[in-house]
């Protein structure tokens, strides 16, 4: 399949929906707080472009503030468990309650503890504690990946344990570490997001919280277009954490 | 000279006895090959032989320190994220030379094995045996007076081994470390090496310590000689042998 039919596939069958879609609601006069029609979101979209995008961005900045947060505690976490195996042992099963255990069963405590007057902070927390397993596990497990020959090696030169954390263990961990943050990042802006609908509070006005305020008002064409800003931004995320992720692996790997 | 020696070694691992017990010696300027059946233990007994595992039973002796023995695997075992200059440098950086003599050394090493244009090449991008001959270069880099061989032509093609075969000889004929070599293929063992030691079946012991006619390195036509065949004749029927036994 060339490139152009790549493109064009996924727009067409998009394209084809969305004409539907439109026809659906006119023909069958569908009430617009039920199922706007996409011109109709479309409209709302470019009438709220500017508070979409301010929700949009204080959405971003608490789910990137979290990943950061994240990224720190987890990797110095799994950098101390792979220096001293009984830490990896004593953090390894309350790393794993709480990331099966849900966030929003969380939630109500962090609020409490961060004040209900500071949404966002309880928001960064929870996005942070979500964000912070596929960081951490991947961490760890990238600092037991190297190749047990070259390790051999190195204890054949003679390499001292600091010599082989920095030359041997965590290079041989970079894979595993662009892993972790590449799901991360996806689950810090699910994190966020969830938070913000648990938060349920005008303290924190990201675009969960549009959505929730625009439902409670049946305005259902800004529902889809606060969807339509959150999927931009996630994809776009994502996007550029994948194009990340190659650039740091073909440096990685050498090719 | 003694350089290193397993004097009635054994190594049990909890799925059972591994080797031995088990007594070898290799002197100063050695070539020696070790053939044996998958999991008779030799790679174990090149491991005990480089300090990196205890016996269980049986004592180790070293005439040399740590530092000057190296280790070539079957795999090239290059870290993919540095060159392959940086690579042959990491055991002398790692010693704590400094980094302009480590890569003095380095680009010497990759010169002696034919290698002086690919310093800048990272593993992926070098074939299965230009990674060969820079894991061939960082062995020698630290002028090793042990250099054990884990079957590091198990991976390649024919022509490929036996153009690295070649190169091994002249690189020991010029600093003429001790070299153990352990190999699934007689013929191979039989050129390398000036003596054969032929193990059993796992828990491996030495069933068979064969001379190998002539001098290294090889001469040509070396291969096709009668003394040659005959040698790899004795070596294979020992090997069948003890196979039979075992079976």
């Amino acid at each position: 399949m060339n490139r152009i039919a790549r493109i064009l596939a996924p727009l067409t069958l998009v394209t084809i929906i969305l004409v539907g879609w439109e026809l659906a609601c006119r023909l069958m006069s569908v009430p617009v707080y039920l199922l706007p029609a996409p011109s109709a979101i479309a409209a709302s979209l470019a009438s709220d472009w500017s508070p979409l995008a301010a929700a949009a961005w204080t959405t971003l900045s608490m789910a990137l503030t979290a990943l950061v947060i994240a990224s720190l505690c987890a990797c110095a976490l799994a950098l101390i468990g792979g220096l001293n195996p009984l830490i990896e042992q004593a953090v390894q099963p309350i790393a794993v309650t709480v990331q099966v255990t849900p966030v929003v069963a969380i939630a109500p405590l962090v609020m409490i503890w961060t004040g209900l007057d500071h949404p966002g902070r309880a928001i960064t927390i929870l996005a942070t504690i979500v964000a912070f397993f596929p960081i951490y596990s991947g961490a760890a497990a990238g600092l037991r990946a190297a190749d047990p020959d070259l390790g051999r090696l190195f204890d054949l030169y003679g390499a001292s344990r600091w010599q082989k954390l920095i030359r041997l263990r965590l290079p041989s961990a970079v894979p595993f570490l662009v892993e972790g943050h590449k799901v991360a990042t996806a689950l810090a802006v699910i994190g966020a997001v969830v938070a913000e609908f648990v938060a349920g509070s005008g303290g924190a006005q990201g675009l969960a919280w549009r959505i929730i305020e625009s439902a409670n008002r049946l305005q259902t064409a800004r529902v889809f277009a606060a969807l339509v800003a959150l999927a931009a931004m996630a994809t776009l995320l994502y996007g550029l954490v994948s194009l990340a992720e190659r650039k740091i692996l073909s440096w990685w790997a050498g090719r | 000279m003694m350089i290193a020696e397993l004097r009635s070694v054994r190594v049990d691992y909890s799925r059972g006895p591994a080797l031995g017990p088990i007594d070898l010696t290799l002197a100063a300027e050695e070539v020696v090959a070790l053939v044996g059946p998958s999991g008779c233990g030799k790679s174990t007994a090149m491991r005990l032989l480089a300090g990196l595992e205890q016996p269980c039973a049986g004592s180790v002796e070293r005439s040399i320190g740590k530092g000057q023995t190296s280790l070539v695997f079957q795999a090239p075992t290059l870290a993919p994220w540095l060159t392959a200059l940086d690579n042959v440098a990491l055991p002398l950086k790692l010693s704590g030379l400094s980094g302009e003599a480590a890569r003095q050394r380095a680009e010497d090493c990759l010169a002696q094995v034919g290698l002086k244009g690919a310093a800048g090449a990272r593993p992926a991008q070098l074939s299965g045996g230009m990674a060969m001959r820079v894991s061939l270069a960082r062995a020698l880099a630290t002028d090793p007076r042990l250099l054990l061989l884990d079957e590091p032509f198990a991976a390649l093609d024919e022509i490929t081994r036996r153009t690295l075969a070649d190169d091994v000889l002249g690189l020991w004929f010029r600093s003429r470390p001790a070299i153990l070599f352990v190999t699934h293929n007689v013929e191979e063992a039989v050129y390398m090496a000036q003596r054969v030691l032929v193990m059993s079946p796992g828990p491996g012991r030495i069933v068979g310590d064969i001379r190998t006619p002539g001098d290294l390195p090889r001469p040509e036509g070396y291969r096709t000689s009668a003394a040659f065949r005959e040698t790899v004749e004795t070596v294979s029927r020992l090997l069948a042998a003890s196979l039979k036994a075992a079976a």
